[in-house]
Protein backbone atom coordinates (compact mmCIF):
# COMPACT_ATOMS: atom_id res chain seq x y z
CA UNK A 1 0.00 0.00 0.00
CA UNK A 2 1.41 3.38 -0.92
CA UNK A 3 0.27 6.95 -1.42
CA UNK A 4 1.93 8.87 -4.23
CA UNK A 5 1.85 12.60 -3.63
CA UNK A 6 2.98 15.10 -6.22
CA UNK A 7 2.74 18.86 -6.08
CA UNK A 8 2.43 20.69 -9.34
CA UNK A 9 3.23 24.42 -9.35
CA UNK A 10 0.37 26.45 -10.84
CA UNK A 11 1.00 30.18 -10.56
CA UNK A 12 1.60 31.30 -7.00
CA UNK A 13 0.27 28.17 -5.32
CA UNK A 14 0.95 24.52 -5.92
CA UNK A 15 -1.98 22.13 -6.21
CA UNK A 16 -2.32 18.76 -4.57
CA UNK A 17 -2.11 15.50 -6.48
CA UNK A 18 -2.50 12.16 -4.77
CA UNK A 19 -2.94 8.59 -5.95
CA UNK A 20 -3.55 5.81 -3.43
CA UNK A 21 -2.19 2.45 -4.57
CA UNK A 22 -3.07 -0.72 -2.71
CA UNK A 23 -3.52 -4.48 -3.04
CA UNK A 24 -6.58 -6.22 -1.57
CA UNK A 25 -8.06 -9.66 -2.21
CA UNK A 26 -5.78 -10.19 -5.19
CA UNK A 27 -6.62 -6.89 -6.90
CA UNK A 28 -4.17 -4.04 -7.57
CA UNK A 29 -6.13 -0.79 -7.25
CA UNK A 30 -5.32 2.88 -7.80
CA UNK A 31 -7.60 5.59 -6.40
CA UNK A 32 -7.13 9.04 -7.87
CA UNK A 33 -8.04 11.10 -4.83
CA UNK A 34 -9.20 14.30 -6.52
CA UNK A 35 -11.33 12.82 -9.30
CA UNK A 36 -12.41 9.79 -7.20
CA UNK A 37 -11.60 7.64 -10.23
CA UNK A 38 -10.78 4.03 -9.45
CA UNK A 39 -8.58 1.85 -11.67
CA UNK A 40 -7.73 -1.85 -11.45
CA UNK A 41 -4.16 -2.52 -12.58
CA UNK A 42 -2.17 -5.56 -13.58
CA UNK A 43 1.27 -6.01 -11.99
CA UNK A 44 3.06 -4.08 -14.75
CA UNK A 45 0.72 -1.10 -14.53
CA UNK A 46 0.89 -1.19 -10.72
CA UNK A 47 4.68 -0.91 -10.88
CA UNK A 48 4.53 1.83 -13.52
CA UNK A 49 2.00 3.92 -11.58
CA UNK A 50 4.06 3.55 -8.41
CA UNK A 51 7.09 5.05 -10.21
CA UNK A 52 5.21 7.69 -12.23
CA UNK A 53 6.44 11.24 -11.64
CA UNK A 54 9.51 10.08 -9.74
CA UNK A 55 11.85 9.66 -12.75
CA UNK A 56 12.15 10.28 -16.47
CA UNK A 57 10.06 8.24 -18.92
CA UNK A 58 13.16 6.40 -20.13
CA UNK A 59 14.18 5.46 -16.59
CA UNK A 60 10.63 4.34 -15.77
CA UNK A 61 10.46 2.10 -18.84
CA UNK A 62 13.79 0.45 -17.98
CA UNK A 63 12.80 -0.01 -14.32
CA UNK A 64 9.38 -1.51 -15.11
CA UNK A 65 10.76 -3.83 -17.79
CA UNK A 66 13.45 -5.10 -15.42
CA UNK A 67 11.17 -5.52 -12.40
CA UNK A 68 8.24 -7.14 -14.22
CA UNK A 69 10.09 -9.17 -16.85
CA UNK A 70 8.41 -7.48 -19.82
CA UNK A 71 9.91 -5.89 -22.92
CA UNK A 72 10.71 -2.19 -23.07
CA UNK A 73 8.00 -1.87 -25.73
CA UNK A 74 5.42 -3.36 -23.32
CA UNK A 75 6.52 -1.01 -20.54
CA UNK A 76 6.36 1.95 -22.93
CA UNK A 77 2.84 0.99 -24.02
CA UNK A 78 1.78 0.78 -20.37
CA UNK A 79 3.22 4.25 -19.75
CA UNK A 80 1.25 5.49 -22.74
CA UNK A 81 -1.97 4.07 -21.18
CA UNK A 82 -1.18 5.90 -17.95
CA UNK A 83 -0.64 9.15 -19.86
CA UNK A 84 -4.06 8.79 -21.51
CA UNK A 85 -5.67 8.63 -18.06
CA UNK A 86 -3.61 11.58 -16.84
CA UNK A 87 -4.70 13.61 -19.88
CA UNK A 88 -8.33 12.58 -19.26
CA UNK A 89 -8.06 13.89 -15.68
CA UNK A 90 -8.71 10.54 -14.02
CA UNK A 91 -5.20 9.74 -12.75
CA UNK A 92 -2.74 12.09 -11.04
CA UNK A 93 -5.38 14.79 -11.34
CA UNK A 94 -5.13 18.08 -9.51
CA UNK A 95 -7.35 18.79 -6.52
CA UNK A 96 -9.05 22.08 -7.40
CA UNK A 97 -11.95 21.72 -5.00
CA UNK A 98 -10.67 23.65 -1.99
CA UNK A 99 -12.23 26.94 -3.21
CA UNK A 100 -15.62 25.19 -3.37
CA UNK A 101 -15.66 25.16 0.44
CA UNK A 102 -16.25 28.91 0.51
CA UNK A 103 -18.96 28.57 -2.16
CA UNK A 104 -20.81 26.15 0.12
CA UNK A 105 -20.33 28.39 3.16
CA UNK A 106 -22.11 31.28 1.43
CA UNK A 107 -25.26 29.31 0.65
CA UNK A 108 -28.42 30.07 2.59
CA UNK A 109 -28.92 27.45 5.29
CA UNK A 110 -31.70 24.98 4.60
CA UNK A 111 -32.91 22.03 6.66
CA UNK A 112 -33.83 18.89 4.75
CA UNK A 113 -33.79 16.13 7.36
CA UNK A 114 -34.81 15.67 10.97
CA UNK A 115 -34.18 12.87 13.42
CA UNK A 116 -37.35 12.84 15.53
CA UNK A 117 -36.79 11.50 19.03
CA UNK A 118 -40.36 10.37 19.54
CA UNK A 119 -39.46 8.43 22.69
CA UNK A 120 -36.81 9.17 25.27
CA UNK A 121 -37.52 5.86 26.90
CA UNK A 122 -36.76 2.28 26.02
CA UNK A 123 -37.95 -1.25 26.78
CA UNK A 124 -34.37 -2.52 26.67
CA UNK A 125 -31.51 -1.61 28.98
CA UNK A 126 -28.43 -1.92 26.78
CA UNK A 127 -25.28 -1.03 28.75
CA UNK A 128 -23.43 0.30 25.69
CA UNK A 129 -26.20 2.63 24.47
CA UNK A 130 -24.93 6.15 23.75
CA UNK A 131 -28.45 7.33 24.61
CA UNK A 132 -28.20 6.02 28.20
CA UNK A 133 -31.15 3.65 28.05
CA UNK A 134 -32.89 6.01 25.67
CA UNK A 135 -33.11 8.93 28.11
CA UNK A 136 -30.10 10.89 26.82
CA UNK A 137 -29.06 11.77 30.38
CA UNK A 138 -32.47 13.40 30.97
CA UNK A 139 -35.94 12.35 32.03
CA UNK A 140 -38.12 9.76 30.32
CA UNK A 141 -40.37 11.48 27.78
CA UNK A 142 -42.63 10.81 24.82
CA UNK A 143 -43.13 13.28 21.98
CA UNK A 144 -46.68 14.61 21.73
CA UNK A 145 -48.49 14.81 18.40
CA UNK A 146 -48.47 18.62 18.66
CA UNK A 147 -44.66 18.66 18.89
CA UNK A 148 -44.44 16.14 16.05
CA UNK A 149 -46.67 18.23 13.79
CA UNK A 150 -44.71 21.37 14.61
CA UNK A 151 -41.48 19.52 13.73
CA UNK A 152 -42.92 18.67 10.30
CA UNK A 153 -43.95 22.31 9.82
CA UNK A 154 -40.51 23.50 10.96
CA UNK A 155 -38.87 21.21 8.40
CA UNK A 156 -41.08 22.42 5.56
CA UNK A 157 -40.64 26.10 6.53
CA UNK A 158 -36.85 25.79 6.61
CA UNK A 159 -36.36 23.55 3.58
CA UNK A 160 -36.14 26.28 0.96
CA UNK A 161 -36.41 24.83 -2.53
CA UNK A 162 -35.56 21.27 -1.45
CA UNK A 163 -38.14 18.77 -2.70
CA UNK A 164 -36.98 15.61 -0.89
CA UNK A 165 -37.28 15.83 2.90
CA UNK A 166 -36.40 13.08 5.36
CA UNK A 167 -37.58 12.14 8.82
CA UNK A 168 -36.11 9.35 10.93
CA UNK A 169 -38.16 8.04 13.85
CA UNK A 170 -35.65 7.41 16.57
CA UNK A 171 -35.31 7.11 20.32
CA UNK A 172 -35.05 5.45 22.75
CA UNK A 173 -37.47 3.02 21.20
CA UNK A 174 -39.81 4.82 18.79
CA UNK A 175 -42.38 2.02 18.81
CA UNK A 176 -43.14 2.92 22.44
CA UNK A 177 -44.89 5.92 20.87
CA UNK A 178 -46.16 4.21 17.72
CA UNK A 179 -49.56 5.95 17.70
CA UNK A 180 -47.86 9.33 17.44
CA UNK A 181 -45.49 8.01 14.75
CA UNK A 182 -48.49 7.03 12.63
CA UNK A 183 -50.21 10.37 13.19
CA UNK A 184 -47.06 12.36 12.35
CA UNK A 185 -46.68 10.42 9.09
CA UNK A 186 -50.34 11.06 8.22
CA UNK A 187 -49.88 14.78 8.91
CA UNK A 188 -46.71 14.93 6.79
CA UNK A 189 -48.51 13.19 3.91
CA UNK A 190 -51.21 15.89 4.04
CA UNK A 191 -48.64 18.68 4.12
CA UNK A 192 -46.49 17.28 1.32
CA UNK A 193 -49.39 17.54 -1.12
CA UNK A 194 -49.97 21.20 -0.20
CA UNK A 195 -46.30 22.14 -0.32
CA UNK A 196 -44.96 20.15 -3.26
CA UNK A 197 -42.54 18.25 -1.04
CA UNK A 198 -41.76 14.54 -0.79
CA UNK A 199 -41.16 12.93 2.61
CA UNK A 200 -39.01 9.84 3.08
CA UNK A 201 -39.36 8.11 6.43
CA UNK A 202 -37.04 5.78 8.31
CA UNK A 203 -37.73 3.78 11.47
CA UNK A 204 -35.00 2.52 13.80
CA UNK A 205 -36.24 -0.16 16.22
CA UNK A 206 -35.02 -2.72 18.74
CA UNK A 207 -37.81 -5.03 17.58
CA UNK A 208 -39.48 -5.74 20.92
CA UNK A 209 -42.82 -4.20 19.89
CA UNK A 210 -42.84 -5.21 16.23
CA UNK A 211 -46.20 -6.76 15.32
CA UNK A 212 -48.37 -7.13 12.21
CA UNK A 213 -49.64 -3.55 12.54
CA UNK A 214 -46.08 -2.15 12.66
CA UNK A 215 -45.01 -4.31 9.71
CA UNK A 216 -47.99 -3.36 7.56
CA UNK A 217 -47.67 0.34 8.37
CA UNK A 218 -43.90 0.35 7.76
CA UNK A 219 -44.27 -1.44 4.44
CA UNK A 220 -46.61 1.29 3.34
CA UNK A 221 -44.82 4.33 4.74
CA UNK A 222 -41.19 3.64 5.65
CA UNK A 223 -38.53 3.97 2.97
CA UNK A 224 -36.07 2.21 5.25
CA UNK A 225 -36.29 0.23 8.47
CA UNK A 226 -33.23 -0.26 10.68
CA UNK A 227 -33.53 -3.29 12.98
CA UNK A 228 -31.05 -3.60 15.84
CA UNK A 229 -29.56 -7.07 16.34
CA UNK A 230 -25.94 -7.73 17.31
CA UNK A 231 -25.55 -11.19 15.80
CA UNK A 232 -24.83 -14.31 17.85
CA UNK A 233 -27.33 -14.93 20.65
CA UNK A 234 -24.69 -14.68 23.39
CA UNK A 235 -23.27 -11.49 21.83
CA UNK A 236 -26.69 -9.87 21.39
CA UNK A 237 -27.91 -10.82 24.85
CA UNK A 238 -24.76 -9.59 26.60
CA UNK A 239 -25.96 -6.01 26.10
CA UNK A 240 -29.39 -6.05 24.47
CA UNK A 241 -31.56 -7.12 27.37
CA UNK A 242 -34.57 -5.91 29.32
CA UNK A 243 -34.31 -4.05 32.62
CA UNK A 244 -35.02 -7.43 34.22
CA UNK A 245 -31.97 -8.90 32.51
CA UNK A 246 -33.77 -11.00 29.89
CA UNK A 247 -31.92 -11.21 26.57
CA UNK A 248 -33.83 -9.97 23.53
CA UNK A 249 -32.52 -12.41 20.89
CA UNK A 250 -35.27 -15.04 21.11
CA UNK A 251 -37.97 -12.35 21.20
CA UNK A 252 -36.81 -10.15 18.32
CA UNK A 253 -35.37 -12.61 15.79
CA UNK A 254 -38.72 -14.14 14.70
CA UNK A 255 -40.23 -10.64 14.52
CA UNK A 256 -37.32 -9.33 12.42
CA UNK A 257 -37.49 -12.36 10.11
CA UNK A 258 -41.16 -11.65 9.44
CA UNK A 259 -40.46 -7.91 9.08
CA UNK A 260 -37.56 -8.43 6.65
CA UNK A 261 -39.54 -10.87 4.53
CA UNK A 262 -42.44 -8.43 4.33
CA UNK A 263 -40.13 -5.64 3.15
CA UNK A 264 -39.75 -7.37 -0.22
CA UNK A 265 -37.79 -5.02 -2.46
CA UNK A 266 -37.99 -2.14 0.03
CA UNK A 267 -34.94 -1.21 2.03
CA UNK A 268 -34.15 -2.57 5.47
CA UNK A 269 -30.95 -3.15 7.42
CA UNK A 270 -30.16 -5.53 10.25
CA UNK A 271 -27.84 -3.27 12.20
CA UNK A 272 -25.43 -4.65 14.78
CA UNK A 273 -22.88 -3.11 17.11
CA UNK A 274 -19.52 -4.73 17.76
CA UNK A 275 -17.55 -4.02 20.92
CA UNK A 276 -14.39 -5.15 22.71
CA UNK A 277 -16.28 -8.37 23.48
CA UNK A 278 -16.83 -9.30 19.82
CA UNK A 279 -14.22 -7.71 17.54
CA UNK A 280 -14.50 -11.03 15.62
CA UNK A 281 -17.81 -9.77 14.24
CA UNK A 282 -17.69 -11.92 11.11
CA UNK A 283 -19.22 -14.67 13.26
CA UNK A 284 -22.12 -12.31 13.93
CA UNK A 285 -22.48 -11.55 10.23
CA UNK A 286 -22.61 -15.31 9.62
CA UNK A 287 -25.33 -15.62 12.25
CA UNK A 288 -27.36 -12.91 10.52
CA UNK A 289 -26.94 -14.61 7.16
CA UNK A 290 -27.91 -17.95 8.69
CA UNK A 291 -31.13 -16.38 9.97
CA UNK A 292 -32.00 -15.36 6.41
CA UNK A 293 -31.13 -11.65 6.58
CA UNK A 294 -29.45 -10.25 3.47
CA UNK A 295 -29.10 -6.51 4.18
CA UNK A 296 -26.59 -6.00 6.95
CA UNK A 297 -24.74 -3.27 8.80
CA UNK A 298 -22.24 -3.81 11.60
CA UNK A 299 -20.86 -0.76 13.41
CA UNK A 300 -18.15 -0.08 15.98
CA UNK A 301 -19.46 0.82 19.43
CA UNK A 302 -19.55 4.48 20.47
CA UNK A 303 -18.08 4.45 23.98
CA UNK A 304 -15.71 6.43 26.16
CA UNK A 305 -12.17 4.99 26.13
CA UNK A 306 -12.46 3.86 29.77
CA UNK A 307 -15.61 1.81 29.12
CA UNK A 308 -15.05 -1.96 29.34
CA UNK A 309 -16.79 -2.38 25.97
CA UNK A 310 -14.60 0.20 24.16
CA UNK A 311 -12.49 -1.12 21.30
CA UNK A 312 -8.75 -1.30 22.06
CA UNK A 313 -5.67 -0.98 19.86
CA UNK A 314 -5.34 -4.77 19.90
CA UNK A 315 -8.95 -5.07 18.73
CA UNK A 316 -8.22 -2.87 15.72
CA UNK A 317 -6.18 -5.52 13.91
CA UNK A 318 -8.88 -8.13 14.57
CA UNK A 319 -11.57 -5.78 13.25
CA UNK A 320 -9.59 -5.00 10.10
CA UNK A 321 -9.14 -8.71 9.47
CA UNK A 322 -12.92 -9.12 9.80
CA UNK A 323 -13.54 -6.41 7.20
CA UNK A 324 -11.38 -8.33 4.75
CA UNK A 325 -13.05 -11.66 5.58
CA UNK A 326 -16.40 -9.96 5.05
CA UNK A 327 -15.35 -8.68 1.62
CA UNK A 328 -14.25 -12.19 0.65
CA UNK A 329 -17.57 -13.62 1.86
CA UNK A 330 -19.53 -11.06 -0.18
CA UNK A 331 -17.63 -11.92 -3.35
CA UNK A 332 -17.93 -15.65 -2.72
CA UNK A 333 -21.69 -15.54 -2.08
CA UNK A 334 -22.36 -13.26 -5.04
CA UNK A 335 -20.55 -15.71 -7.30
CA UNK A 336 -22.69 -18.53 -5.86
CA UNK A 337 -25.85 -16.60 -6.72
CA UNK A 338 -26.75 -15.80 -3.09
CA UNK A 339 -25.60 -12.19 -2.72
CA UNK A 340 -26.00 -10.06 0.39
CA UNK A 341 -25.55 -6.38 1.11
CA UNK A 342 -23.18 -4.84 3.66
CA UNK A 343 -24.00 -1.17 4.11
CA UNK A 344 -20.44 0.17 4.08
CA UNK A 345 -19.49 -1.78 0.97
CA UNK A 346 -22.31 -0.39 -1.15
CA UNK A 347 -20.38 2.04 -3.31
CA UNK A 348 -21.92 3.46 -6.44
CA UNK A 349 -18.99 4.53 -8.59
CA UNK A 350 -21.21 5.75 -11.43
CA UNK A 351 -23.83 7.64 -9.46
CA UNK A 352 -22.06 8.45 -6.23
CA UNK A 353 -22.24 11.78 -4.43
CA UNK A 354 -21.14 14.99 -6.16
CA UNK A 355 -18.16 17.00 -4.95
CA UNK A 356 -20.36 19.42 -2.99
CA UNK A 357 -21.89 16.56 -1.00
CA UNK A 358 -18.46 15.01 -0.47
CA UNK A 359 -17.11 18.25 0.95
CA UNK A 360 -20.06 18.95 3.23
CA UNK A 361 -20.67 15.41 4.53
CA UNK A 362 -23.68 14.21 6.48
CA UNK A 363 -25.04 17.72 7.06
CA UNK A 364 -25.29 17.46 10.85
CA UNK A 365 -25.98 20.82 12.47
CA UNK A 366 -26.80 22.41 9.13
CA UNK A 367 -29.24 20.51 6.92
CA UNK A 368 -29.81 17.70 9.41
CA UNK A 369 -30.87 18.13 13.04
CA UNK A 370 -32.31 16.09 15.89
CA UNK A 371 -35.51 17.06 17.70
CA UNK A 372 -36.12 16.00 21.31
CA UNK A 373 -39.56 14.96 22.61
CA UNK A 374 -40.11 18.53 23.82
CA UNK A 375 -38.96 20.13 20.55
CA UNK A 376 -35.39 21.17 21.31
CA UNK A 377 -32.94 21.15 18.40
CA UNK A 378 -29.48 19.54 18.42
CA UNK A 379 -26.95 19.04 15.58
CA UNK A 380 -27.70 15.30 15.43
CA UNK A 381 -28.93 12.42 17.57
CA UNK A 382 -25.47 11.86 19.06
CA UNK A 383 -25.38 15.39 20.52
CA UNK A 384 -28.80 15.26 22.16
CA UNK A 385 -28.52 16.00 25.88
CA UNK A 386 -25.22 17.88 25.49
CA UNK A 387 -26.35 21.36 26.59
CA UNK A 388 -23.40 23.04 24.89
CA UNK A 389 -24.89 21.94 21.54
CA UNK A 390 -28.49 22.99 22.03
CA UNK A 391 -29.43 25.01 18.94
CA UNK A 392 -32.87 26.35 19.83
CA UNK A 393 -36.23 24.70 19.33
CA UNK A 394 -38.84 24.04 16.67
CA UNK A 395 -41.13 26.76 18.06
CA UNK A 396 -38.71 29.69 18.11
CA UNK A 397 -36.32 28.34 15.48
CA UNK A 398 -32.53 28.27 15.56
CA UNK A 399 -31.36 30.60 18.35
CA UNK A 400 -28.50 33.12 18.11
CA UNK A 401 -26.32 30.59 19.94
CA UNK A 402 -27.65 27.92 17.58
CA UNK A 403 -26.53 29.96 14.58
CA UNK A 404 -22.99 30.01 15.99
CA UNK A 405 -23.16 26.23 16.41
CA UNK A 406 -24.48 25.90 12.85
CA UNK A 407 -21.54 27.96 11.58
CA UNK A 408 -19.17 25.78 13.61
CA UNK A 409 -20.59 22.66 11.95
CA UNK A 410 -20.58 24.28 8.54
CA UNK A 411 -16.86 24.86 8.92
CA UNK A 412 -16.33 21.12 9.50
CA UNK A 413 -15.49 19.51 6.20
CA UNK A 414 -12.99 17.45 4.27
CA UNK A 415 -10.72 20.47 3.80
CA UNK A 416 -10.93 22.04 7.24
CA UNK A 417 -8.91 19.52 9.21
CA UNK A 418 -5.10 19.50 8.89
CA UNK A 419 -5.10 15.79 9.79
CA UNK A 420 -7.10 15.06 6.62
CA UNK A 421 -4.71 16.85 4.26
CA UNK A 422 -2.68 13.76 3.48
CA UNK A 423 -5.55 11.28 3.53
CA UNK A 424 -6.64 9.61 0.29
CA UNK A 425 -10.11 8.82 1.69
CA UNK A 426 -11.18 12.31 2.74
CA UNK A 427 -13.66 12.73 -0.10
CA UNK A 428 -15.34 9.48 0.95
CA UNK A 429 -15.71 10.30 4.66
CA UNK A 430 -15.99 14.10 4.25
CA UNK A 431 -13.71 14.66 7.20
CA UNK A 432 -15.46 12.15 9.44
CA UNK A 433 -18.27 12.21 11.96
CA UNK A 434 -18.46 15.39 14.07
CA UNK A 435 -19.83 13.47 17.06
CA UNK A 436 -16.99 10.96 16.95
CA UNK A 437 -14.52 13.85 16.73
CA UNK A 438 -16.18 15.61 19.66
CA UNK A 439 -16.02 12.50 21.84
CA UNK A 440 -12.45 11.62 20.81
CA UNK A 441 -10.79 15.03 20.49
CA UNK A 442 -13.15 17.39 22.33
CA UNK A 443 -13.62 19.37 19.12
CA UNK A 444 -16.12 18.82 16.32
CA UNK A 445 -13.39 19.92 13.94
CA UNK A 446 -10.99 17.31 15.31
CA UNK A 447 -10.57 13.75 14.13
CA UNK A 448 -11.21 10.33 15.64
CA UNK A 449 -8.07 8.65 14.33
CA UNK A 450 -9.10 5.13 15.39
CA UNK A 451 -12.26 5.53 13.31
CA UNK A 452 -10.16 6.87 10.41
CA UNK A 453 -8.07 3.68 10.38
CA UNK A 454 -11.20 1.52 10.30
CA UNK A 455 -12.77 3.71 7.61
CA UNK A 456 -9.77 3.47 5.28
CA UNK A 457 -9.70 -0.30 5.73
CA UNK A 458 -13.44 -0.50 4.96
CA UNK A 459 -13.01 1.64 1.86
CA UNK A 460 -10.19 -0.50 0.48
CA UNK A 461 -12.31 -3.62 1.03
CA UNK A 462 -15.35 -1.94 -0.53
CA UNK A 463 -13.33 -0.97 -3.61
CA UNK A 464 -11.99 -4.53 -3.91
CA UNK A 465 -15.57 -5.86 -3.78
CA UNK A 466 -16.49 -3.36 -6.49
CA UNK A 467 -13.50 -4.40 -8.60
CA UNK A 468 -14.59 -8.04 -8.37
CA UNK A 469 -18.10 -7.14 -9.57
CA UNK A 470 -16.91 -5.13 -12.55
CA UNK A 471 -14.24 -7.63 -13.62
CA UNK A 472 -16.57 -10.63 -13.21
CA UNK A 473 -19.13 -8.89 -15.39
CA UNK A 474 -16.50 -8.13 -18.04
CA UNK A 475 -15.44 -11.79 -18.29
CA UNK B 1 -3.43 -6.23 -23.70
CA UNK B 2 -5.47 -4.18 -21.26
CA UNK B 3 -3.34 -3.47 -18.23
CA UNK B 4 -5.66 -0.88 -16.66
CA UNK B 5 -9.43 -1.17 -16.22
CA UNK B 6 -11.25 1.94 -15.02
CA UNK B 7 -14.21 1.22 -12.76
CA UNK B 8 -16.02 4.52 -13.14
CA UNK B 9 -15.77 14.47 -9.51
CA UNK B 10 -14.76 17.21 -11.93
CA UNK B 11 -17.92 16.43 -13.89
CA UNK B 12 -19.99 16.61 -10.72
CA UNK B 13 -18.55 20.03 -9.99
CA UNK B 14 -20.48 21.32 -13.01
CA UNK B 15 -23.74 19.43 -12.54
CA UNK B 16 -23.81 18.68 -8.79
CA UNK B 17 -24.91 20.52 -5.68
CA UNK B 18 -28.69 20.27 -6.00
CA UNK B 19 -28.96 19.00 -2.41
CA UNK B 20 -31.73 16.51 -3.14
CA UNK B 21 -29.75 13.39 -2.25
CA UNK B 22 -30.66 11.42 0.83
CA UNK B 23 -29.06 12.53 4.07
CA UNK B 24 -26.64 9.77 5.02
CA UNK B 25 -27.87 9.54 8.58
CA UNK B 26 -31.21 8.34 7.27
CA UNK B 27 -29.54 5.09 6.34
CA UNK B 28 -28.13 2.29 8.40
CA UNK B 29 -25.23 3.19 10.59
CA UNK B 30 -26.31 6.13 12.78
CA UNK B 31 -22.83 6.31 14.28
CA UNK B 32 -20.15 6.56 11.60
CA UNK B 33 -20.95 9.94 2.21
CA UNK B 34 -19.25 6.98 0.56
CA UNK B 35 -22.50 5.05 0.25
CA UNK B 36 -24.56 7.94 -1.04
CA UNK B 37 -26.20 8.07 -4.42
CA UNK B 38 -26.73 11.15 -6.55
CA UNK B 39 -30.42 11.10 -7.40
CA UNK B 40 -30.04 13.33 -10.42
CA UNK B 41 -27.21 11.28 -11.92
CA UNK B 42 -28.99 7.97 -11.29
CA UNK B 43 -32.12 9.03 -13.19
Amino acid sequence: MTDIRLRRPTGRKSTEIMVHLFKRLGYNIAVDTASASVHVLDDVAYEAVSLYGKMSDEELIVAVAAKCGVTAADAAECLSNIRELVDAGTLFSEDRFRPDVSVLAKRDPVVKALCLHVAHTCNLDCDYCFASQGKYHGERALMSLDVGKRAIDFLIENSGSRHNLEVDFFGGEPLMNFGVVKDIVAYAREREKECGKHFRFTLTTNGMLVDDDVIEFSDREMDNVVMSLDGRKEVNDRFRKTAGGVGSFDIIVPKFQKFAEARGEKEYYIRGTFTHYNPDFMKDIDTMLGLGFTRLSMEPVVASPDSPCALTEDDKLVVMEQYELLAKRMIEMRRKGTPFVFYHYMLDLEHGPCIYKRISGCGSGTEYMAVTPTGELYPCHQFVGEERFRMGDIFGGVSEEGKKIRDEFRRCNAYSKPECDGCWARLYCSGGCAANAWHAAGDVNGVYSYGCDLFRCRMECALAVKASEVLDEAE
Amino acid sequence: MKRIISLNLNTSRKDGGCGECQTSCQSACKTSVANQKCEKSAK
